[in-house]
């Protein structure tokens, strides 16, 4: 099978610094303008929830960033992966630069759950609690992966070693995600990946999903940006990096 | 307005997920923007060095 020419330069380290440069500021533009948009319907033009009443609007931000940080960590797993297998060292690269932001989302997925447990289930936080443990789990896996490098001086070795703690940990990810309907827990079910279609009306769906693109787009600027000085950091000294510098990048 | 604030009673869950939300943010275009400038510094240190030669494998005899 041949592969197409893009899909080699995947694997240059100067021609996806360059590819980098170009996309990171649509990006950013695009993904901040969408988070701005979505906040302002999400806080103040969405109606209020028969239920929950206005406390449910956390649920433009909580779903979008527990989503994003599992999403980061399966780009850093595949990342990973590819760069066990195939000794890609912009693979490593990536999953390097995937861990911290994902680690921040999960963070703030916690943070956020927490704040909507209060008014809704009457606690912060519930030991035990098979979606909050697993959530709780997830950032500790990336906790883990950063530690696990920073034991070792050698970039490479480092890189190895923890490409298998990424991608043993992956089988948490769709364990996140049916934790609510293995087990009786205090979260509730899927608003929007369900039988049946979304569980949400229309005025409701609209913002939730600008929020959800939103915060995917900035999540990949991130990314991108962090991969750029990632690169710079292990290409040191290559002649496209001065050349880079000579042309004055900042 | 401030019935808006108040949020129904809830208003001080919701915009403190709403304020945390935005702190990760900003710290992590923070974090980033560090990490690139002291990469870029870094770079441009080694720019200015003389060129180094690329090390020459050195031979050794198979036992």
């Amino acid at each position: 099978m041949k592969l197409p020419r893009w899909f080699h330069l995947l694997g240059s380290p100067p021609h996806v610094y360059r590819l980098a440069e170009r996309l990171s500021p649509w990006l950013g533009g695009l993904g901040c303008a969408l988070l701005a948009v979505g906040t302002v319907w999400g806080l103040g033009i969405a109606p209020t929830d028969y239920q929950q009443g206005e406390s449910y609007r956390i649920i433009y931000i909580h779903p979008q960033t527990a989503y994003v940080g599992m999403m980061a960590y399966v780009v850093m797993a595949v990342a990973a992966a590819v760069g066990y297998v195939w000794r890609v060292k912009l693979a490593h690269a990536a999953a390097v630069s995937a861990a911290p932001i994902g680690a921040w989302f999960t963070f703030c997925a916690l943070c956020t759950g927490a704040l909507w447990g209060r008014p809704t289930w009457g606690t912060y936080w519930q030991w035990g609690d098979p979606r909050i443990m697993f959530e709780a789990l997830l950032l500790f896996l990336f906790l883990g992966y950063l530690a696990l490098r920073g034991a070792f001086d050698d970039r490479d070795k480092a890189d190895r070693v923890t490409a298998i703690l990424a991608v043993v940990g992956v089988v948490n990810i769709p364990i996140i995600h049916y934790s609510v309907e293995w087990w009786n827990s205090l979260h509730q079910t899927s608003t929007i990946l369900r039988e049946g279609g979304p569980a949400m009306t229309t005025d409701m769906l609209i913002p939730f999903l600008i929020m959800v693109a939103g915060f995917t787009l900035t999540f990949y600027w991130l990314l991108l940006r962090r991969l750029q000085a990632e690169i710079l950091e292990r290409e040191g000294s290559a002649r496209w990096i001065r050349e880079l510098v000579a042309e004055g990048a900042r | 307005m401030s019935e808006y604030f108040q949020m129904g009673g809830h208003g001080a869950y919701v915009w403190s997920a709403y304020g945390i939300t935005l702190a990760v943010l900003i710290i992590n275009v923070w974090l980033v923007r560090v990490k690139r400038r002291s990469a870029l510094l870094r770079a441009q240190e080694l720019a200015t060095q003389a060129e180094v030669p690329r090390k020459q494998p050195t031979v050794r005899r198979l036992q």
